[in-house]
């Protein structure tokens, strides 16, 4: 066989095994990056950027002085040596000096997204948000117990607790906790400290609990929220009725009928 | 005892610095020590001095990740490192999956498989397919590609920060090399390796040949991760110049006849003769 030939099947036969290969690899990548339901340390980047950036390299997980962060082992169904933790069991105790942020090498724990003026602040981060379940939650039953509120480092900020009357018993108050998405941190203290068998107060990452309301409703009586309208974008949409003039579309019954 | 310590030296030394930085890594994560922290990915010196995998650090740039400084030092710093010892020095004095492979090479032997097993039926170029496939699907899935199944960040996070499942990863690679395919892991498919390949072309300390002293009993290359580089044992007294020499030294401790031996001025020479030679035509 030629040289020339011998050339082309080589490298025929490489990139034949490079395709399968890389059909597997990518098929798996695809899987374990997929699960959407990791709490990430404080500063964490957004998911896909995280996934990105993050070298796996452990440093945030060394830095921690609680043992809250762990780092996925094979087996555990997590993006494989990325950082994450476990609330219910070890949740994140808010240290002030942030010891897990300022390690990270890479920039996937973002400093400057728990700065404020310049200082670390651990209160602004935004590792998840804090969901209750008020079917399971004792107090929405009418039974007293506010230990989430009292676990909560942000007090009466993150949860508060609202008064209802009982109507069942007609003399009775419901004392109910509420979450504050814009100021929980999603520490999970307050998972840890739920009395309930499976913890009727959890916390989820952000993307996966909150929803968004768009550019297209504003409140309007709030200055800096009106700005936001600016961002919105009209969407046209083009059906059979769009073809004539809408006032002709409205007055014209006859396609209708 | 002698003899012993010569016949061993560099597999100890080897030994030795690959536990050893475990154990410094182990320690740090365990008791709080911070003369090493992290691990191979990315690791820190008493909290100072960043050290990064300059693979990994690509496979972020493909996947489109903004480079930190801390990063970009820590991987300018262990290339240099490696560009002066050899690239390939990472595969056999650091990486842990190599006391893995070495182990299933050692057995390989013991047992006459490679006598029976001649022929290898894949091409150690195949690394450097999986290199070029890992940036490749960096860049297609925005993620680091590799990171996400290599055995070695597997094997050495598990030792570190405790292993789940990877020990069947490290099983399979176990029999892959003993049974399937010679030097199979760390020879044709690893692309750390073969990065650090390319890293290793221009490194300065290398293994030299005097073929005055060579009586051509093959030890050397019985002993050989990578056979191929010593494709001037018994011809001609040159340096091992590919990339994909390891110098791990087993050839020099093999050779009963003093035909091996570690140089950096007899290479440094060798190739001004060279470029003397090229000037000359």
């Amino acid at each position: 066989m030629s040289d020339r030939r011998k050339f082309i099947l080589n490298m025929a036969r490489g990139i034949g095994i490079t395709a399968l290969g890389g059909f597997v690899w990518s098929a798996y990548v695809d899987e374990a990056v997929a699960s959407q339901l990791l709490l990430r340390p404080p500063g964490a980047l957004k998911e896909v950027d995280f996934l990105k950036t993050c070298i796996k390299c452990g440093l945030c997980v060394e830095a921690c002085p609680y043992d809250t962060l762990l780092l996925a082992k094979p087996g555990d169904n997590k993006p494989l040596g990325t950082p994450y933790f476990i609330p219910r069991e070890i949740p994140c105790y808010m240290c002030p000096d942030i010891p897990c942020v300022p390690v990270c090498p890479t920039g996937a724990l973002d400093e400057s997204s728990v700065t404020t003026n310049g200082k670390l602040d651990i209160n602004v981060a935004q590792m998840g948000v804090a969901v209750i379940d008020d079917s399971s939650c004792i107090a929405f039953w009418g039974i007293q117990c506010d230990a989430c509120y009292r676990a909560c480092p942000l007090l009466g900020e993150a949860i508060s607790v609202v008064y209802e009357k009982n109507e069942r018993t007609g003399k009775h108050a419901f004392l109910k906790p509420i979450v504050h998405t814009d100021v929980c941190t999603g520490c999970g203290l307050c998972e840890k400290a739920c009395v309930t068998e499976k913890a009727a107060i959890f916390v989820l990452p952000r993307e996966v609990a909150l929803g968004k309301a768009g550019d297209y409703y504003i409140k309007g009586w709030d200055k800096e929220d009106d700005k936001r309208v600016k961002d919105a974008h009209a969407i046209k949409t083009k059906t059979r009725l769009s073809e004539k003039n809408s006032l002709d579309s409205l007055n014209d019954s006859g396609d209708l009928y | 005892m002698t003899r012993l310590w010569n016949k061993y030296r560099y597999l100890f030394f080897r030994r030795f610095t690959q536990i050893g930085l475990l154990v410094l890594y182990f320690g740090a994560n365990a008791w709080g020590w911070t003369l090493l922290m992290g691990n191979l990915s990315a690791s820190s010196i008493l909290g100072i001095i960043p050290l990064s995998d300059p693979f990994a650090g690509l496979q972020m740039l493909a996947a489109g990740a903004v480079m930190a400084t801390d990063l970009l030092i820590g991987m300018l710093l262990v290339s240099v490192f490696y560009l002066v010892v050899g690239g390939r020095a990472f595969c056999s004095w650091v990486c842990p999956i190599n006391i893995i492979t070495d182990a299933a090479a050692l057995l390989r032997r013991k047992l006459g498989i490679d006598a029976i097993a001649k022929r290898q039926p894949a091409s150690r170029n195949m690394r450097y397919w999986v290199l070029a496939l890992s940036l490749v699907l960096s860049f297609i899935l925005g993620v680091t590609a590799f990171e996400f199944i290599s055995p070695i960040s597997m094997l050495h996070r598990g030792i570190v920060f405790g292993l789940g499942f990877g020990w069947a990863a490290m099983f399979i690679i176990f029999i892959f090399d003993l049974f399937v395919l010679k030097n199979g892991w760390c020879g044709h498919v690893c692309p750390l390796g073969g990065f650090y390949s390319l890293v290793g072309k221009t490194s300065l300390i290398r293994v030299q040949h005097t073929v005055e002293n060579c009586t051509a009993c093959m030890k050397c290359k019985a002993v050989c991760p990578e056979g191929q580089v010593l494709h001037m044992i018994n011809k001609q007294s040159l340096a091992v110049l590919s990339g994909e020499c390891t110098n791990c030294a087993r050839c020099i401790e093999v050779c009963d006849d003093d035909a091996l031996g570690f140089s950096l001025r007899k290479f440094a020479k060798q190739q001004k003769r060279e470029s003397n030679n090229e000037s000359n035509k």
